[in-house]
């Protein structure tokens, strides 16, 4: 295979494997003397734990350990953290309560890990984990945000007094209460945003090795981040010193944000190993995944948009009460604010914009990022008021979209962000030209005529990507950096290793990395390797999540290319006797410009590690690293619509078409964004029709498994209609914005502003399932 | 504790599997061939979707020791040699994965798709049939893409072998 550079439709390196079944996930891991662990969770979503007894279990065929959190805790492994620091609007710090890795005294949700179980099977350690015995002395449980704020509620942390971990705010409050008084027209919904189980198909899993001789840890995990994975075990849970620990995330079985975090499980997996002897498997079931991975969403929110007489938005109120369940997962505290609140002013010039957040315990699984991770929200909230004010303005949602379009960049927001680069026009001139807009009127009359309701629905969103600027994120309370890492080996036959921070869960990133490398020195694009996913071999990295491989991740490898190309130079200026700023790379021939004079790449390489005639002073080698820091934000936007028709007698809502035009910047490869973008809206639709997590009132997950959590299938979809249009992000080398989680985040609103339409009513609950929409159409009736 | 007795990608083989041990666990833990993956507890996901007998079956709903004397093939023997099948050849080509963990079981599930329909597939009968696969990357677009290209190929290679044979 050829030079495959920037642009490229080039099929995946990654493919080979996972298509002849030679993946390498954690559960297909065999190391000599592994044992398998089985967890005893807690069945109640709010206990006091008065006794653990693990006599019989201990006595069963086959076990090899059985372990609680009182001996974890004895030996000193610590409690789990939130990495990012808020501040309620009185200044005082958020209220986190403990997160034990086992539970010692208390259970504050159903899915709790209590108890580990190691025997020589999983099925033995799952028969013992049934003998291990608990008693519990049930306490009242708390499920919906809203309830755990009311006076009287169960109090699940000592440390949060009424559940409410902290009361944030953002803007200017008094200018949009102003703004509100003195509008023309003010439009005001009550937004609720589902509940969602990520569901990557993998589930997690961990594997921990602890080697007595070498007294050295290795922990095989399902991470987005290993280094970070490895950072937070050692630094915060003490686990092990970090260069006694090892950790691998090798193939991933996607992510969306579930596994970023450091789990209770890869901790106590690790400690059990040393505890034990033995390495310890644990691999989720996918109940367990429903129960203890960290869900998505959960926001209940008012809101006000306020209008001139020309229906321009001068001020926008937002109050938001947001769902982080029993514990603060590791970035729970960052979504709901400033991966929330910062995007409220969309692809709109709003003057005054305040926003009050709090977050508040309940008895349900920790809640964090999930594939889009706030923006999701914001853009939810934004573009179903956007579409509720065209309604009651008599505009059409495309002409008060284009009047309050920001046109001029870069744009400051009253929130924080500055906007670089955007045309939202463009993308929504394109948008409603894919989906023949114009021709709705008919095709909905047509539709009439057969007993059906049709409607369209459009959503033009924003996100902020490439998270991110380490100083910025750092002043607004992050526990760190978000920088990445790379490293690019040239061998001496001029085959060339990048070692990059960034992990691949799906995304691609051994092709379209390599792409960038391919092109730049114009070497085949077989003869380049993307490595990742090993703290022993890469550096040091940040992973991936927030869309940042691209803008963040590769710039980091451009970062490094830079300076191998300039060593490169350099030496072929000394071998060829040319002066180095007439040295060109191309088609893998290292140039004099406008000569004949030349070296094969590899030749360059080679002299680089022979060394015999080298420039004076300069070391040996071709190796160079980098680290980039982004200076901004990376800002994707787009324009999804969506157009459904919903049969009345059944309440089912199918899906016409849908359509995307989104604005990425530049493109690696054009078939992973597409790829990328169809997952994304899967996603999204997922949401609006078919997902939501429900706990009954005493805590209890009611949606534990695919019978009862509706994942998208296949005929649940269409095929979608994908475009871009570009704007270059000029924050970084490669122009990249990020195409990650744009699907997720712009389809909800396009779905459920298509309902609406088609049902002639202003709300409709999420999921929109055919019983709520038969219920809304009956209720409308009435 | 019974003895179990497969054919699997062309091999014989037998052990001993404890009554309960489903066939994925034998495939995966007894005999190393860890592309059959299990992703949910229900028989939903279809993630571990082999053949048995030439039948496309989930391995998480059979016992091990139901399917011994049965034929499987798994999707490490899909490929012939170094020629992969049609369907994976077209699963690349179209970018119908991602994260690659539910992509053995579409694969293994398409290839039986394909083979009841020699007539030839369309969107709709593609994406009712994949009712029982589930994948959280793709969306499906590029997985139904691919099913029908491979349904395609195939058929255009099925004809050519016939002309030849006539």
């Amino acid at each position: 295979m050829g030079i495959e550079g920037v642009g490229a439709r080039v099929a995946r390196k990654e493919d080979k494997r996972f298509i002849t079944g030679g993946g390498r996930y954690v559960d297909d891991m065999v190391v000599p003397g592994m044992k398998h662990a089985v967890f005893v969770r807690s069945p109640h979503a709010h206990a006091e734990i008065k006794k653990i007894d693990v006599k019989k279990a201990q006595a069963m065929p086959g076990v090899v350990g059985v372990l609680t959190g009182k001996q974890l805790k004895a030996d000193g492994i610590g409690n789990l953290i939130c990495g990012w620091m808020i501040h309620s609007k009185d200044g005082t710090p958020m209220k986190m309560g403990a997160w034990s890795p086992l539970a010692v005294d208390k259970v504050r949700y159903v899915g709790d890990a209590v108890v580990i179980v190691v025997a020589d099977t999983k099925g033995q350690a799952r028969d013992a984990a049934e003998a291990v015995e608990i008693t519990y002395k049930e306490l009242k449980a708390v499920v919906g945000a809203t309830k755990a704020l009311e006076k009287g509620a169960p109090q699940i942390h000592a440390e949060a007094e009424n559940n409410l971990i902290f009361d944030w705010e953002i803007g200017d409050g008094k200018a949009t209460d102003a703004a509100i008084k003195s509008a023309a027209h003010v439009t005001r919904m009550k937004i609720v945003n589902n509940r969602l189980v990520p569901n990557a198909m993998e589930p997690r899993a961990a594997l921990g090795h602890y080697d007595k001789a070498e007294d050295h840890y290795t922990c095989w995990t399902t991470s987005q981040n290993p280094h970070l994975a490895r950072l937070v075990m050692s630094a915060f849970y003490n686990v092990a010193p970090e260069n006694k620990l090892r950790v691998i995330a090798p193939d991933v079985g996607g992510g969306f944000g579930s596994k970023i975090y450091i789990y209770p499980e890869e901790i106590v997996c690790l400690w059990a190993s040393k505890k034990t002897g033995v390495p310890v498997k644990w691999v989720a079931d996918r109940t367990e995944s429903f129960l203890s991975d960290a869900h998505g969403r959960d926001h209940v929110s008012t809101v006000e948009m306020a209008f001139d007489k020309d229906n321009r938005i001068t001020g926008l109120k937002v109050n938001t009460i947001a769902n982080l369940g029993a514990y603060m997962s590791l970035f729970s505290s960052c979504v709901p604010t400033y991966l929330y609140a910062t995007l409220l002013s969309g692809q709109y010039d709003i003057p005054a914009i305040h926003a009050n957040v709090r977050t508040v315990y309940t008895n349900t699984a920790p809640v964090d990022a999930y594939r889009g991770a706030g923006r999701p929200e914001a853009t939810y909230l934004l573009e179903r008021t956007m579409e509720t004010a065209a309604r009651e303005l008599g505009v059409t949602p495309a002409e008060l979209r284009r009047k309050n379009f920001i046109t001029s960049f870069p744009h400051q927001t009253p929130v924080i962000l500055s906007y670089d680069a955007g045309d939202y026009n463009a993308s929504l001139d394109a948008a409603m030209k894919a989906a023949d807009y114009a021709g709705f009127t008919k095709r909905k009359a047509d539709a009439a005529k057969q007993g059906k309701l049709r409607g369209i629905g459009m959503s033009c969103y924003i996100e902020a990507c490439g998270l991110a600027p380490s100083a910025a994120v750092g002043s607004l309370g992050a526990g760190v950096g978000l920088w990445e890492s790379a490293e690019v080996r040239v061998n001496a036959v001029g085959t060339i290793e990048v070692l990059t921070g960034s992990h691949s869960h799906g995304q691609g990133h051994e092709t379209t990395f390599a792409q960038l490398v391919s092109q730049r020195f114009g070497v085949p694009f077989d003869s380049v390797s993307i490595v990742h996913g090993d703290t022993d071999k890469v550096q040091m990295g940040m992973g991936s999540y927030g869309s940042r491989s691209g803008a963040v991740g590769m710039s980091a490898v451009a970062k490094a290319l830079d300076k191998v190309e300039a060593k490169a130079k350099k030496i072929a200026a000394h071998l060829l006797e040319a002066d180095e700023g007439d040295i060109v790379i191309e088609n893998g021939e290292v140039k004099v410009a406008g000569t004949d004079k030349s070296l094969p790449w590899f030749q360059v390489a080679l002299a680089s590690y022979t060394a015999h005639n080298l420039p004076a002073g300069m070391e040996p080698g071709l190796k160079e690293t980098a680290f980039y820091d982004p200076s901004n934000f990376t800002f994707p936007a787009g324009c999804y619509i969506c157009e459904v028709e919903i049969d009345p007698e059944t309440g089912l809502t199918e899906i016409i078409q849908f359509v995307a035009a989104d604005d990425f910047g530049n493109i690696i490869n054009p078939m992973i964004v597409e790829g990328q973008v169809h997952g994304g809206i899967a996603q999204g639709v997922g949401q609006a029709l078919l997902e939501g997590a429900h706990y009954d009132a005493s805590g209890q997950l009611l949606t534990a498994s695919y019978m009862d959590y509706t994942m998208p299938r296949a005929d649940d979809l269409p095929s979608f209609k994908v475009s871009t249009s570009n704007t270059p992000c000029p924050g970084n080398p490669l122009g990249v914005k990020g195409c990650g989680e744009a699907g997720a985040i712009g389809s909800p609103p396009a779905v459920i502003n298509a309902i609406t339409d088609a049902l002639g009513v202003v709300d409709i609950a999420m999921p929109a399932s055919p019983s709520t929409v038969w219920s809304a159409i009956h209720a409308k009736k009435h | 504790m019974s003895d179990v007795s497969l054919t699997v990608n062309g091999r014989r083989v037998s052990g001993n599997a404890e009554d309960r041990t489903l066939l994925v666990h034998f495939l995966r833990e007894q005999l190393g061939l860890t592309g059959t993956h299990v992703g949910c507890d229900t028989s939903q996901c279809g993630a571990c979707v082999v053949h048995v007998d030439g039948r496309a079956v989930k391995s998480c709903t059979m016992l091990a020791v139901q399917a011994s004397g049965s034929t499987i093939v798994t999707i490490e023997g899909l490929a012939n040699g170094a020629d992969l099948h049609p369907v994976q050849a077209a699963f690349k080509e179209h970018h119908g994965l991602q994260c690659g963990f539910c992509t053995p079981g579409m694969i293994m599930a398409a290839t039986d798709m394909i083979s009841r329909h020699p007539q030839g597939l369309d969107e709709a009968t593609v994406r009712a049939e994949l009712d029982g696969n589930i994948c959280r990357c793709t969306g499906y677009h590029n997985i139904v893409k691919a099913i029908l290209a491979a349904s395609q190929a195939m058929a255009k290679g099925s004809k050519g072998k016939a002309k030849q044979a006539a």
